[in-house]
């Protein structure tokens, strides 16, 4: 009896794969089975990190990567590394901030730099407010982790304030 | 949401009344957004989480006139509930996985729901029977353009809206559909079905099950561009494919038909056999007969069985349902006897209809 090629547990589940037109056979007990078999996440999300991660070395050779690494967002303190380990950006600044090194990485995924689809209806708000506030947010943070509760209140008020400001400006939009 | 009530129905799209149900059993369009003044998740924490949480209840409850949805806080629930979510395909594994403030929004009948902190601050989802994107992307578009009266989405005139993931960002879409495809599978033509979809960028996989080779023979074909093409572009891709691979494996069910009836009609009613009176069945096999028998009902070999009644046993017969239905945890060998029981229970039932 074959052993399951993850645990040794016998086998009792044989799956055929069939990858690039050829078939191979794969040998799992059950409860491995289960797992190899979980339906397909529908967001792919391992998947997209993954492929970030191999796009990007398709753009650009390690020592260029190494030497981008250093980067950080100001406003939410990811750094180029970060991202480059996750897949995953730290905030709608970023696209800004690493601009250049993902020019490259779009170009691969989509063959396209220029969006051409929907636009949001509303004029949208100042931007500089938006990254101001997700700075704030993040300096918040780290006051909290530091325990400067002195400063970290007052962060708070400034951002209350933003988003005050915010909601009266944009107040056109709340019906 | 009552999850037990839930356990006796199952969502509008399965209902199998849509167009070229025969096929596909369903559509599906999702959008990624995120707010503008918040960091994605990964730099989110989670006071930042809970924040962004209640301000999509709030507007979720703002928008009733166009949608009634129901908020389920999904950091609040067990995991088998939280897998009896994934397994309705409403929400994500990423979502069940994930932590702090998260949760979904669903409509009455199951076919829109919205993800909060997922990968994206917002994953809003329609989901219908059949092959019917054009009224998906109305309906979608309709939420989108009402929720973006009462936040700020991320954008930028360049890169469109932006996601946590480059993958998705400018659109934000992801337009798929979910084929049966038994007959080419049989006659191993998939393979061509596939090279062709790659060649156009576009993403096959089987839904339950890696690689090429799916469980119970279904098959979801998706875009992966989301930056340089249009919302309806992108659906246009798919509406200009899918008609051909629909052609395709009706004539190839056909010629199995008048090639060799005896032989398919006996396999079917095996596989039907087996359903109604197993006495434990594990899920790769039931998927596997329940494949089969959908054949047999679509080709009229098999009379006395509605297709929404096998739609909804595909979801029926997973681990978390079974589990609710039993309202008990249940080991492997319990759920392989459970599975069975439900199975000969629903099916007898349909004989005497």
């Amino acid at each position: 009896m074959k052993k399951c090629r993850q645990c040794a547990k016998p086998a009792t589940v044989h799956i055929t794969e069939i990858l690039d037109g050829q078939a191979q056979e794969i040998h799992l007990c059950e409860s491995c089975a289960h797992d190899y078999l979980q339906p397909a996440d529908e967001n792919d999300s391992v998947d997209n990190a993954e492929t970030v991660a191999l796009k990007l070395k398709e753009v650009a050779n390690e020592e260029d990567l190494l030497e981008l690494d250093h980067i950080v967002c100001p406003n939410c303190g990811i750094t180029f590394r970060e991202f480059r380990s996750q897949g995953r950006l730290g905030c709608p600044h970023d696209y800004v901030v690493f601009q250049q090194e993902l020019t490259s990485l779009l170009e691969n995924i989509h063959g396209e730099l220029q969006h051409c689809g929907k636009f949001p209806k509303q004029a949208p708000d100042s931007s500089q407010r938006q990254y101001e506030l997700i700075k704030l947010r993040n300096q918040l943070r780290q006051a909290v982790e530091q325990e400067n509760y002195e400063t970290a209140a007052q962060l708070r008020d400034e951002i209350q304030t933003l988003e005050t400001e915010q909601a009266e400006a944009g107040s056109g939009k709340e019906d | 949401m009552n999850f037990d009530d839930l356990t006796t129905t199952s969502g509008e799209w399965l209902r199998g009344n849509g167009p070229d149900s025969d096929i596909v059993i369903s559509s599906r369009i999702r959008l990624a957004r995120n707010l503008a003044q918040f960091p994605f998740i990964t730099r989110s924490d989670e006071n930042t989480r809970n924040e962004i949480e209640e301000l999509l209840r709030d507007r979720f409850e703002r928008i009733s006139d166009v949608i009634q949805l129901t908020y389920v806080p999904v950091n609040t629930l067990n995991t088998l509930d939280q897998q009896f979510l994934v397994e309705r395909q409403l929400i994500s594994r990423e979502l069940s996985e994930g932590h702090g403030a998260r949760g979904v929004a669903i409509s009455e009948a199951e076919s829109v729901s919205l993800m909060v902190n997922e990968e994206d601050h917002l994953r809003i989802q329609v989901l219908s029977s059949g092959f019917s994107l054009p009224g998906c992307w109305k309906k979608i578009d309709e939420i989108d353009d009402s929720i973006e009266q009462h936040v700020t989405y991320a954008f930028s005139e360049q890169y469109g809206f932006l996601t946590a993931c480059p993958t998705n960002v400018g659109t934000g879409i992801r337009v798929s559909v979910m084929l049966h495809l038994p007959a080419l599978v049989h006659t191993k033509e998939i393979q061509k079905v596939f090279q062709a979809l790659q060649k156009i960028g576009l993403a096959v996989r089987g839904l339950y099950g890696e690689g090429s080779q799916a469980m119970g023979d279904f098959y979801q074909i998706s875009n992966q561009v989301t930056l340089g093409k249009s919302e309806q572009q992108t659906i246009d891709d798919l509406q200009d494919v899918v008609p051909n691979i629909i052609e395709y494996e009706r004539r190839v069910r056909s010629a199995m038909l008048k090639d060799n009836r005896p032989n398919l009609h006996d396999q079917i009613s095996r596989a039907y056999g087996i359903l109604q009176n197993a006495r434990a069945i594990s899920s790769e096999e039931t998927m596997h007969l329940l494949s089969s028998v959908r054949i047999g009902i679509n080709l009229g070999l098999i009379d006395d069985l509605d297709i929404s009644t096998i739609n909804e046993m595909f979801i029926h017969t997973q681990p978390a349902h079974l589990q609710k239905i039993h309202n008990e945890q249940l080991e492997s060998a319990e759920r392989n006897a459970a599975r069975a029981g439900y199975l000969r229970k629903r099916l007898s039932r349909a004989e005497n209809n």
